[in-house]
């Protein structure tokens, strides 16, 4: 138990003067820009809002420089900041389908309509470190080339046309939709809280899961169908203006899994889904929340909860790493009052053993020995 | 109004909306510049707050709550009656009430024309300039995959 402390105040005040000044680094060396570290770090800002779950990469950025590149620091000012503003409402559902593409590739099928497109990738880099970017080299400008204006349809809905994968969960009308920001979390949670759970889960709590399932913990048999990267509009129905109006747009990331078949002796079998999505570009991100996603589907499919993957208390109970690292770290506060009551039981403890100790006889030497 | 009118009204404000919300605030006010405003009143002082964006389940199926976004909106109404409504991604609060003023404007018979030859047309041919830069640049890493038997190469 922690019990509050006082006093201190001087010495927490220098502390945090300290904190400031190490946090500068040399000041002989130009300061950090936010707009260098959006732009630069841009991933990093992208964890920062995915599991800070906020989109603002201006803030995101602040709470790096803040946070000294501690991400989960960083991840924890966003998530505090969040909660000082009001909320409108929420948006129409976004459609992905409707992406202004970057990237978009698929593990599944060689020919898609529209295609294979690497996009910013470090996919087949030889991940050797490059000494000319340690010096500030300038990169070359982009290869161009002309653009064509077919669609790209998701790959879960090419082979949804024959019915080779199940189809996505439709909207049931009277469930409204899930949030845990506004109710503590319940069991057994539905699929829409589930999601919301992994899009804000740890990276890494996510990657080792996920990695879980494919050694054989909860095994599913997953394929990468299809991961995009790219702009999707974003609509809010504004109950003052009438009409759902135009917000911008947001860069997301999606990863759909095509998983091994189920069927029954009244359906065909037919391959299963999970599902990843995230903001800016997450790829790790959205790989694990879809394998984790189709692992946590197993009690809805019939299969049997024998793996860490497969329950959905364990992994979305522990996947919040704001909520972990607070306990964890509450730790190092001082616990004196309750340490002491430790200290007085086990004094009591060894005294007890002790005299009890001393009260028995000596045991009586065998004849044998 | 015929609803086939209020319908073209509405579709023509979203538009606008929607190229403003992809501009920069400042280039929004550099093109309104020239354009002589008629007074207006603050309906909603211009405020930030949160939307929690919503995705599907699959893609396609029932939706989810993914995260929120920084938002700013704010309303204002011209001396001559129009109510106008700026509501776009970030906390640029002066943003939200540039695209509220363009939204009154473009409903003004007095004032649309030039909203849209001033504001609109070149935001709408930058927005569009960046897309096809970028979806230029996309298309030079489209890749073609070739199998090969295993064994083989």
């Amino acid at each position: 138990m922690y019990v509050a402390v006082k006093g201190g105040e001087r010495a927490i005040e220098n502390a945090h003067r300290l904190l400031a000044h190490e946090r500068r680094g040399d000041r002989e060396v130009p300061e950090l820009s936010l707009t260098q570290i959006s732009g630069q770090l841009s991933l990093g800002v992208d964890r920062i809002m995915t599991e800070g779950s906020l989109y603002d990469r201006e803030l995101a950025a602040l709470a790096l420089k803040q946070a000294r590149g501690d991400m989960i620091e960083a991840i924890f000012l966003v998530r505090a900041f969040r909660a000082t503003l009001p909320r409108f409402g929420a948006s129409e559902p976004v459609d992905t389908g409707q992406m202004q593409v970057r990237r978009r590739i698929s593990s599944t099928f060689k020919d898609i309509p529209g295609g294979q497109i690497l996009g910013p990738t470090f996919d087949y880099t030889h991940r050797l470190l490059d000494p000319e970017l340690a010096e500030g080299s300038k990169p070359e400008a982009p290869a161009t080339a002309e653009a064509s204006a077919a669609i790209m349809p998701r790959v879960t809905d090419i082979l949804g046309r024959d019915g080779l994968i199940e189809p996505s969960p439709q909207l049931d009308a009277d469930a409204p939709v899930g949030d845990l920001t506004r109710e503590p979390l319940s069991f057994p949670a539905d699929r829409d809280l589930r999601l919301q759970n992994l899009a804000r889960a740890d990276e890494g709590f996510l990657l080792a899961l996920g990695y879980s399932t494919q050694r054989g913990y909860g095994r599913s048999h997953p394929f990468a169908g299809e991961i995009r990267l790219g702009e999707v509009e974003v609509e809010f129905m504004a109950e003052d203006v009438g009409f759902a109006v135009p917000l911008g747009a947001v860069t997301l990331t999606e990863c759909q899994m095509v998983n091994q078949f189920k069927g029954s002796a009244t359906e065909a079998p037919c391959f299963t889904r999970g599902y990843g999505l995230a903001f800016g570009q997450s790829e790790r991100k959205t790989m694990s929340m879809a394998l984790v996603d189709r692992s946590l589907r197993a009690r809805e499919l019939g299969e049997e909860v024998i793996a860490p993957a497969q329950d959905e208390e364990f992994v979305m109970s522990h996947s919040d790493n704001v909520q972990a690292t607070g306990f964890v770290e509450h730790l190092k506060l001082p616990h004196y009052v309750d340490f002491q009551s430790e200290l007085g039981l086990l004094r009591k403890l060894r005294k007890e053993f002790s005299e009890a100790a001393a009260d028995t006889p000596e045991p009586m030497q065998e004849a044998a020995e | 109004m015929t609803v086939a009118d209020e319908n073209g009204k509405q579709a023509q404000r979203k538009a606008a909306m929607a190229v403003l919300a992809h501009s920069d605030a400042a280039e929004i006010a550099r093109r309104l510049e020239p354009i002589a405003v008629p007074a207006y009143e603050n309906l909603r002082e211009p405020e930030n707050g949160l939307v929690m964006l919503r995705g599907r389940i699959g893609g396609d199926g029932a939706p989810f709550n993914l995260g929120e976004a920084t938002v700013s909106r704010a309303a204002v109404r011209l001396a001559t009656g129009e109510v106008g409504f700026g509501y776009t991604l970030g906390r640029d609060r002066q943003k939200a009430q540039m695209i509220a003023l363009c939204d009154a404007l473009v409903q003004s018979n007095e004032f649309s024309g030039a909203v849209e030859a001033n504001v609109l047309t070149p935001l709408r041919a930058a927005m569009a300039s960046e897309r096809d830069r970028k979806a230029a640049e996309t298309a030079a890493t489209r890749v073609d995959f070739y199998t090969m038997v295993r064994g083989e190469g």
